[in-house]
């Protein structure tokens, strides 16, 4: 696989200090968004346009019976319908779950599951005829939560899945983890749970679908992935891709909650195809509540071994279990489950690790990809973990951790690779800052501090179909007006990437930001980008980005050095003006320069492309996890917490983040603040929980408050101050040697503030988010000379299986599996088009392998 | 987005039109700042033919000063909170005022509204399509009260928190309709039923609000504490409004306590305001004042926290307002009592 990481540039070559890079600049989008001028997708607006409403499921679990719209097309302005039976063909964000549909043709697996579709003159009209809709249900049982899902493997919710309603599930082991806890001084165990949330992000989804000549539609949404929505329409409409075009619009916050293709997506666009104009969907607050992809539930169990050799501590050993609540469809499931393992080995050193994890079907709405993707939960459980660890042996939680840390340059035992490693000056940052030393364990009753730290990708090393395309391409097309035009697939979720995506290229060429055009996030206009989620975008489109630019850069500077009549290696581009380093004045403006070069070459365009490096784990699983760098960080959070009710406060949040390098540091710390902003609600507040009715009256499983109002996240009166330290350590992968930063520094803050209540009150509460019943329960207990803590009681009992033995590193292993059997037939895995197969394909593989092997048997 | 559903709508330029509309044909329904009846309408449970806007009638809102203080019932919550008269006099009742809701909503909502505000319930507070999942519920077109679903009466809890603290200080209100008007203490306003929550008739208009003369800061002593989720914006899950009257040597000669949010009305803590009368105010009087509140209040799993904390919490609170009321340090309890008043 090629490696299109920017070559070096020639020793000789002239070397200036960046000009936009590493500088506060003004975000290129900021004052639109700050005037109101961005057009988001509800803003949209086209001629003759049908506003469409989904008629959601009111049961949990029930086959559809009948559905009528006898009385919804009395509503005057009533254009047209469509259900199920209209939209066959399933789609899903993973190859392997495609178990979605635009309308359940016959199923409905949660409430708010999308029934049927009404299209109106206008929105009134449209939602009350959406009311109109009559559906008649058959109920099936329903299953609530984890514990029932395992209980329960019938009836299933899906007819697909490991097990009855266990949706996935994962044993897999590096090194020798018995020998470890044999040889362990001392093993520790601790069992955590975490509440679902959701994205919460201020803009609802909406989708605009406009119909063109020859079967052609347009999709406008808020989508973070408009490469992966434009797969699904393609799939479901049964339209070539080459004539389904995907354009997204800004998004008002995404967070994960827009990374998957959504039923109302494909509804907007099959309604414009069958009305045969504009159709648009805008969702309500609730109906974003049911998109949900979401934080799993997760129960956790985490068991560790340690040497201890006076205040040295190892550790030489972990098993960690996970149980996920998947709710109703597999989403991004899969990964998620991976996830909850997978970096568990990037911050301290482990040389022996085992992870079991099961993803369970509840009739909820679907979890997925939330900020941090699957790793909270385990990093929440892991730092409380070292947090007891840490008292029980005596030692200061930060000399703990700093003492363990995984080394820069290494690979772990689940065949991960890191490569820089800030983590120490993460540390260092925050408990200086904080004066943790001085402080932790000596505040009066009632005031504490914590201590954790975290880690995240720098954009998923594999991409969510297997291909060996690139994850994501740029365009530049250059030309005599001296502007440059830049094209790329990537899409703005209010992370800054489309200022990163025009500061790269202007540093490059040395103009201004202002000399930029950006195309962005147009499947017709702009080359792929798989999309803004996993972190992903700065280091792989800022590559990307960054080698279009140097191309372009090695045109002109060709161009321009025979018009000067200097070498190429003089040619410096800086401040518009393309010049020779060793006499400034001499050289000529971008413009020009672009002149010359256009005439010299004929019409200007260069492209670039990114494909992360190969991981070396080759085990199956070994997809998740791997990544071009990882990000570091360390929060110390202090708290008041009151005794007598549990009511508890942070006071001030400490966070340092190691980003490689801050491309723009206002945005990098803006980044931080939301981060920590989002993990305070978690721990705080935030909660996705349902309700259900007493069985013998009722057979409903509803959200317990689809609403703003009474789903409760943090208003600015709940937030504390936040120093903020950028640790700068910059990676050889990313552009310039920057990491992430959009979803690393929220994964501290849940077990610092778990650490610091601790401390504050000397209670534990394993579980997030940390009610003020459960401080004041721990404490009741505390009182009563019983376990000072409130938490989880236990893990369920779980057939994980055969387990996966991966061989580490340290054993010598080659990163294979030594009983994988698909290993074999991994060669066989790829289609000729370069792309993974699909489900269908592979299972019938797969039955051939089986077969072939049989009779070899025979034989 | 969520939609209003059809209805009439009046605009009232008169008390006397107003009435007439709404002692006339149809569900007729009242509406000032609207930040209660519009959400409620578009989530349809609650329904109008006729919706008649009282912010049109001339003299309804402001605030006058005559030894008592009248506030008109169109006033709007940030003028309420912005009076000097009112935060002079009445200090604990501008921190309530002031911890409705958040600034925008204090800027449309009116006092007129929050003391009629509809009671809340986590089974009834939702959409339609919400609501017919559970297939509704005794408050909106359905049978069973799933808070306590044997319960022959609906349990939700009332959500103004102006009217524990008006309730406290001994306010009064004007009621008029066609047919005249007459004036009732505050607390006869209220009924304990989650659905007939007031004992208002439905052709009458609340148009004022009395603070008494003999409720003013020189000869009361009060204080508020709202229990919610957030600094701002969430209704209370538990309020405590205590009025305290002391002889010079500082004996309780009268006493008043309400709770707000776990009932469906302000509920009296009648025994705790008992126990205070001809005592001298001291931690451990007003402890065990307290305490005699978790007899009255029995907060239901209808809301936000946990049920079992919220009644731990009624005894918490009370004893908090008391403690500041009595001029004493009412302890952490946390952040989200109410906010000091700012001008």
């Amino acid at each position: 696989m090629a490696e299109p990481i920017r070559k070096p540039e020639s020793e000789d070559a002239p070397q200036r200090e960046p000009n936009i890079i590493g500088k506060p600049f003004r975000r290129v989008d900021g004052r639109a968004k700050v005037t109101g001028a961005t057009k988001f997708a509800d803003d949209l607006a086209f001629p003759r346009t049908a506003y469409v409403r989904l008629v959601r499921s009111t049961q949990p679990h029930a086959l559809i019976r009948s559905i009528d719209f006898s009385e919804a097309e009395k509503v005057p302005g009533f254009l047209g319908a469509l259900t199920g039976k209209e939209t066959p063909i399933p789609f899903g964000i993973l190859p392997v779950s495609q178990d979605e549909h635009a309308l359940c043709p016959d199923k409905v697996r949660f409430v708010g599951d999308p029934v049927a579709a009404v299209a109106c003159v206008t929105e009134d009209a449209a939602y009350e005829a959406a009311l109109r809709v009559k559906v008649e249900y058959e109920p099936l049982p329903t299953i609530s939560s984890i514990e029932e899902a395992i209980a329960t493997p019938e009836p299933r919710i899906h007819d697909y899945g490991d097990h009855g309603n266990l949706h996935k599930v994962v044993s897999m082991t590096f090194g020798e983890v018995e020998k470890g806890f044999e040889d362990a001084d001392e093993i520790f165990e601790d069992t955590f749970y975490y509440e679902g949330n959701t994205h919460l992000p201020m803009e609802q989804h909406s989708a605009v679908a406009v119909p063109e000549d020859d079967d052609r539609v347009t999709l406008y949404s808020s989508s973070q992935t408009p490469h992966y929505v434009h797969r699904a329409l393609a799939k479901v409409l049964e339209l070539p891709a080459a004539r389904v075009r995907v354009v997204a619009c800004p998004n008002g916050g995404g967070f994960g909650g827009k990374s998957d293709p959504f039923n109302h997506e494909i509804v907007a666009a099959k309604m414009a195809l069958k009305l045969g104009r504009p159709c648009k969907i805008t969702l309500t607050r609730e109906e974003v509540f049911y998109c949900h992809r979401g934080r799993h539930p997760v129960l956790m169990q985490v068991r560790t071994g340690v040497k201890k050799d006076g205040t040295d501590v190892r550790i030489v050993a972990q098993r960690l279990r996970t149980a996920l609540d998947g709710g109703a469809y597999g989403s991004y499931g899969v990964a998620s489950t991976y996830y909850t393992g997978a970096l568990q080995t990037v911050t301290y050193k482990m040389p022996a690790y085992e992870f079991q994890g099961v993803r369970c079907f509840t009739n909820k709405p679907p979890c997925g990809p939330k900020r941090g993707h699957g790793t909270p939960q385990p990093r929440f459980g892991f730092e409380v973990h070292l947090d007891k660890i840490a008292v029980k042996l005596g030692i200061n939680p930060a000399d703990l951790r700093l003492g363990m840390l995984a080394e820069p340059d290494s690979i772990t035992a689940n065949w991960l690779k890191i490569g820089s490693m800030g983590l120490r000056r993460c540390i260092e940052a925050v408990v200086e800052g904080s004066g943790f030393r001085e402080r932790w364990g000596r505040l009066p009753e009632g005031r504490g501090l914590g201590l954790a730290c975290g880690s995240y990708l720098c954009g998923a090393g594999l991409p969510i179909y297997w291909n060996h395309m690139p994850q994501s391409g740029v365009m530049l097309k250059l030309d005599r007006s001296g502007g440059v035009a830049v094209f790329c697939g990537e899409s703005e979720i209010g992370q800054g990437s489309d200022s990163i995506l025009a500061a790269v290229v202007a540093e490059v060429l040395g103009v201004a930001l202002a000399d930029i055009r950006l195309c962005v996030a147009d499947t017709d206009l702009t080359p792929v980008d798989l999309g803004s989620y996993s972190s992903r975008v700065t280091l792989m489109v800022g590559n990307a980005a960054l080698q279009a630019a140097e191309r372009a850069r090695e045109m002109i500077s060709k161009a321009v050095s025979e018009q000067l009549e200097i070498p190429e290696s003089r040619i410096v581009f800086a401040e518009r003006r393309v010049f020779d380093a060793q006499d400034p004045a001499k050289g000529l403006t971008f413009q020009d320069a672009l002149i010359a070069t256009e005439a010299r070459f004929g019409t200007l365009a260069t492209a670039g492309s990114y494909i992360p490096p190969r991981s070396p784990g080759r085990y199956r699983g070994a997809g998740v996890g791997p990544s071009p760098a990882y990000s570091y960080s360390a929060a110390v959070i202090e708290v008041e917490v009151d005794p007598e009710t549990g009511l508890w406060n942070p006071v001030h949040v400490w966070m340092a983040h190691d980003v490689g390098r801050a491309l723009n540091p206002v945005l990098v710390m803006g980044q931080v603040e939301g981060g920590v902003y989002m993990g305070l609600g978690e721990v705080m507040m935030e909660e996705q929980v349902f309700r259900r009715l007493p069985k013998h009256l009722s057979s409903a499983l509803v959200h317990k408050h689809p609403s703003v109002l009474e789903y409760k996240s943090p208003t600015f009166h709940d937030m504390p101050p936040v120093t903020t330290y950028l640790i700068e350590d910059p990676d050889r992968q990313g552009p310039f040697g920057a990491k992430e930063v959009g979803q690393g520094p929220l994964l501290p803050v849940m077990p610092a503030v778990a650490n610091a209540i601790y401390d504050a009150v000397g209670v534990r509460v394993d579980q997030v988010p940390i009610h003020p019943h459960m401080v004041l329960k721990a404490l009741e207990a505390k009182r009563k000379g019983q376990e000072p803590r409130f938490g989880p009681k236990g893990f369920p009992e779980v057939d994980f299986g055969e387990e996966l033995i991966v061989p580490t590193p340290g054993q010598g292993g080659d990163g294979t599996a030594i009983n994988d059997y698909r290993e074999k037939l991994r060669s066989g895995m790829r289609s000729s088009a370069g792309t993974m197969m699909t489900r269908e394909e592979a299972l019938r593989k797969k039955k051939l392998a089986a077969l072939t092997t049989d009779l070899k048997g025979a034989k | 987005m969520l939609r209003l559903p059809q209805f009439n709508f009046v605009h009232a330029r008169s008390l006397d039109e107003a009435a007439s509309v709404l002692s006339g044909e149809g569900l007729v329904r009242l509406v000032a700042g609207g930040t209660d009846l519009w959400p409620n309408m578009k989530r349809r449970h609650q329904q109008a033919t006729t919706v008649v806007s009282l912010m049109g009638i001339p003299g309804l809102a402001g605030i006058d000063v005559n030894g008592e203080i009248h506030i008109g019932a169109t006033t709007l919550l940030s003028d309420v909170v912005a009076s000097a008269a009112v935060r002079e006099r009445y200090p604990a009742f501008a921190t309530a005022v002031q911890s409705i809701s958040s600034p925008p909503l204090r800027n449309m909502g009116t006092i007129g509204g929050n003391l009629c505000v509809d009671t809340r319930c986590t089974y009834y507070n939702q959409t339609e399509e919400w609501r017919r999942s559970i297939d509704y519920c005794m408050k909106a077109e359905g049978e069973i009260c799933w808070v306590a679903t044997s319960s022959p009466r609906c349990w939700a809890h009332t959500a103004t928190d102006s009217a524990p603290m008006a309730c406290a200080l001994g306010a009064k209100v004007k009621l008029v309709s066609k047919d005249g008007e007459r004036v009732i203490p505050i607390e006869d306003l209220y009924r304990d039923d989650g659905i007939d929550y007031l004992a208002k008739r439905p052709d009458e208009i609340l148009t004022g609000l009395y603070l008494p003369a003999e409720a003013t800061a020189d000869r009361c002593r009060s204080a508020f504490w709202k229990l919610r989720r957030r600094g701002s914006i969430d209704f209370a899950v538990l309020s405590a409004a205590a009025a305290l009257w002391t002889a010079p040597d500082g004996t309780v000669e009268k006493a008043r306590i309400y709770l707000g949010a776990v009932a469906s009305r302000p509920l009296a803590a009648q025994e705790s305001a008992d126990f205070l009368i001809g005592k001298k105010l001291d931690a451990e009087i007003i402890a065990e004042a307290a305490k005699l509140t978790r007899k009255v209040a029995t907060p239901m799993d209808n809301t936000d926290f946990q049920t079992q904390w919220r009644g731990t919490m009624v005894q918490r609170y009370t004893e908090a307002a008391l403690r500041e009321a009595a001029g004493m340090d009412p302890g952490r309890l946390g952040p989200k009592h109410g906010l000091p008043v700012v001008g």
